[in-house]
């Protein structure tokens, strides 16, 4: 039974070879859970009932002969972030709390029209603002690997739920390493698509010009699997890519020739020596077996994160407007319409999601707009224009996820700054709307996992995914 | 970090409060006058450089405005959005008076 608590892919194909049911496989993984979640707060809604009855029914197709879905009886986690008809969806925040959406993401209807069985709902940072999972008004989710460190997050939920086969595939949000970040520190692999690949309808908006959804997998097959059936042109977002796509899974067990691989020159200062040697084994990895690997400039790069607390917030200010008491969510009572407005985004919203409102009204208000929000609007595009050149010269970028491995619950919580840092590899993908993945590859001195970041132009994520597999490949070959 | 050196007062903490609808403790408005100094004083950075060559991104990829065909579709109910209102009255959003008299 373990073999196929594994890969998503052979799961797919033994439900449909008739040599497991689905119902077997949601009902381990459910033991899974009833086991793990209560410590590791993984999952903060589930349906067990609701998740057995689709099982049966698509194993009743099958056994029938009837056409199922590309990922027949295939459970799968989901983002708390993300909109489900059939569970509460709270964005980890209390504003939110019994919140019933009267409609499913677009991802949602992608994964259950091929027959995908949503388990439950996974745990997050308050409106996916964090890098630890724990600004959760839901209480932390730990690492499954360390008890006592952060899974990463924002996505921390559905890293941790991977991680710790409470599901093979979980779906996260990614809007400065959200996705990527969280992977890394469990031991899993995670992508973050092109911006405008994957469907938004249904994502509840953090800061809209940078989120995009994207797969958390135990292999990178399984993540194009996913992403294969997630991605596409999507009439109710606006910034959906109306574009003829590749087959991602075609871009697996490729060959490296011709290959041309970047390190980022001003990457350099901030890499530890363990984080260093752990790239450099990666780049002789890849220039041992076939690709040139070459040292880029990006000269914008290093003020990435300056502009995205400054781009984020002003976006998230924006669009957390909409929490007002009035249409959903949490209502406290006022004695006017504005006192009621006021008190209710008081109680409702924790302290980090306070603080990016603040930052953000602050980004936006008379007389700063120009100089923060304007700045950095510009800022994103001489980084975009020093992305451009540099893949006129290289096709893949690689760089660390992470500026170290998961570090302990409380570490960073006093000092935002500190906790934005570790998002300093993850934030130039989001600003340029370009596709990243994070493969697991070596361990810190404490024996957390380490990820390897590989980033590609806009639309290029088949080469991320051709040159993730060719890692995982190497990795699994010559790394102990 | 005294409050003399806070790049964000807090009087400008209790400023930009009231435009995002959030009231503040005394403790808030001082932890964030810090904060705020702290992370803007970061990314003071910017200021610096010269970025008149550059115009402002709005969106990563570049994107021509999309247009539908003016046709009627299925939308959700009303009773569906209603549903989730803390208070409604027929099928309308209920709220406290607007204008105290």
């Amino acid at each position: 039974m373990s073999e196929f608590l594994y890969n998503a892919v052979d799961i797919i194909e033994n439900i449909k070879n008739q040599k497991v049911t689905s119902k077997q496989i949601v009902s381990k993984y459910f033991d899974n859970i009833e086991n793990k979640n209560k410590e590791l707060n993984s999952f903060i809604a589930l349906n067990k009932d609701l998740a057995l009855s689709k099982a049966n029914e698509i194993d009743e197709r099958i056994q029938k002969g009837k056409p199922v879905g590309k990922l027949a009886g295939l459970p799968i986690g989901i983002k708390d972030n993300i909109c489900t008809e059939d569970f509460e969806t709270t964005c980890g925040s209390k504003i939110l709390k019994n919140w019933h959406p009267p409609y499913n993401a677009t991802v949602i209807k992608r994964l259950t029209n091929e027959d995908a069985i949503i388990v439950g709902k996974t745990n997050l940072d308050e409106f996916a603002m964090g890098s630890s999972t724990e600004h959760s008004a839901f209480g932390p989710t730990k690492n499954p690997l360390d008890l006592t460190k952060v899974p990463g997050g924002s996505s921390g939920g559905s890293a941790c739920a991977v991680k710790a086969d409470l599901v093979p595939i979980a779906l996260g949000s990614d809007t400065g390493g959200s996705i990527r970040q969280p992977a890394s520190f469990c031991g899993i692999v995670g992508m973050k698509p092109t911006y405008g690949l994957v469907s938004r309808f249904g994502l509840i908006a953090f800061a809209s010009s940078l989120d995009q959804i994207g797969p958390f997998a135990n292999t990178v097959k399984d993540c194009a699997t996913i992403l294969d059936v997630i991605a596409g042109y999507d009439p109710a977002d606006s910034t959906s890519l109306d574009i003829k796509r590749d087959n991602f899974s075609d871009f697996l067990d490729r060959d490296l020739k011709g290959m041309k691989i970047g390190l980022i020159k001003e990457f350099n200062e901030y890499l530890d020596p363990e984080v260093s040697q752990n790239l450099n084994l990666a780049a002789d990895l890849f220039a041992n077996n076939g690709a040139a690997v070459s040292e880029i400039s990006l000269p914008h790069i290093k003020y990435s994160l300056s502009t995205y607390y400054l781009i984020a917030p002003a976006e998230a200010s924006s669009n957390l407007a909409r929490f007002d008491g009035v249409r959903y969510g949490l209502r406290v009572a006022g004695k006017n319409v504005d006192e009621m407005m006021i008190n209710t985004r008081t109680q409702g919203f924790g302290p980090e999601v306070k603080r990016r409102i603040m930052l953000g009204t602050y980004a936006l208000s008379s007389g700063y707009y120009d100089a923060y929000y304007g700045t950095s609007q510009k800022l994103r595009t001489a980084l975009i224009s020093d992305f451009k050149k540099a893949y006129e010269n290289v096709d893949v970028i690689i760089t660390p996820t992470t500026p170290t491995g998961a570090f302990k619950f409380g570490a960073k919580l006093e000092d935002p700054l500190q906790m934005y840092l570790s998002d300093i590899f993850t934030i130039p993908s989001n600003l340029a709307g370009h596709p990243a993945i994070s493969i697991p590859f070596g361990k810190d001195d404490e024996n957390m996992p380490l990820g390897i970041q590989i980033l590609s132009n806009a639309l290029d994520d088949s080469k991320v995914i051709q040159v993730a597999s060719i890692l995982e490949k190497l990795r699994d070959e010559n790394v102990t | 970090m005294s409050q003399k050196n806070n790049l964000i007062s807090k009087e400008q903490v209790l400023h930009v409060a009231k435009l995002a609808k959030l009231s503040l403790s005394d403790t808030e408005v001082e932890l964030f006058s810090e904060q705020l100094s702290h992370i803007l004083g970061y990314a003071n950075e910017l200021r610096d450089l010269d970025l008149s060559n550059y115009p402002p991104t709005s969106h990563p990829i570049e994107l021509e405005n999309i247009f539908r065909e003016d046709v009627v579709i299925e939308s959700i109910s009303n009773k569906k959005v209603i549903d989730n209102a803390p208070q409604s009255s027929n099928g309308q959003f209920l709220v406290p008076p607007i204008l105290n008299d």
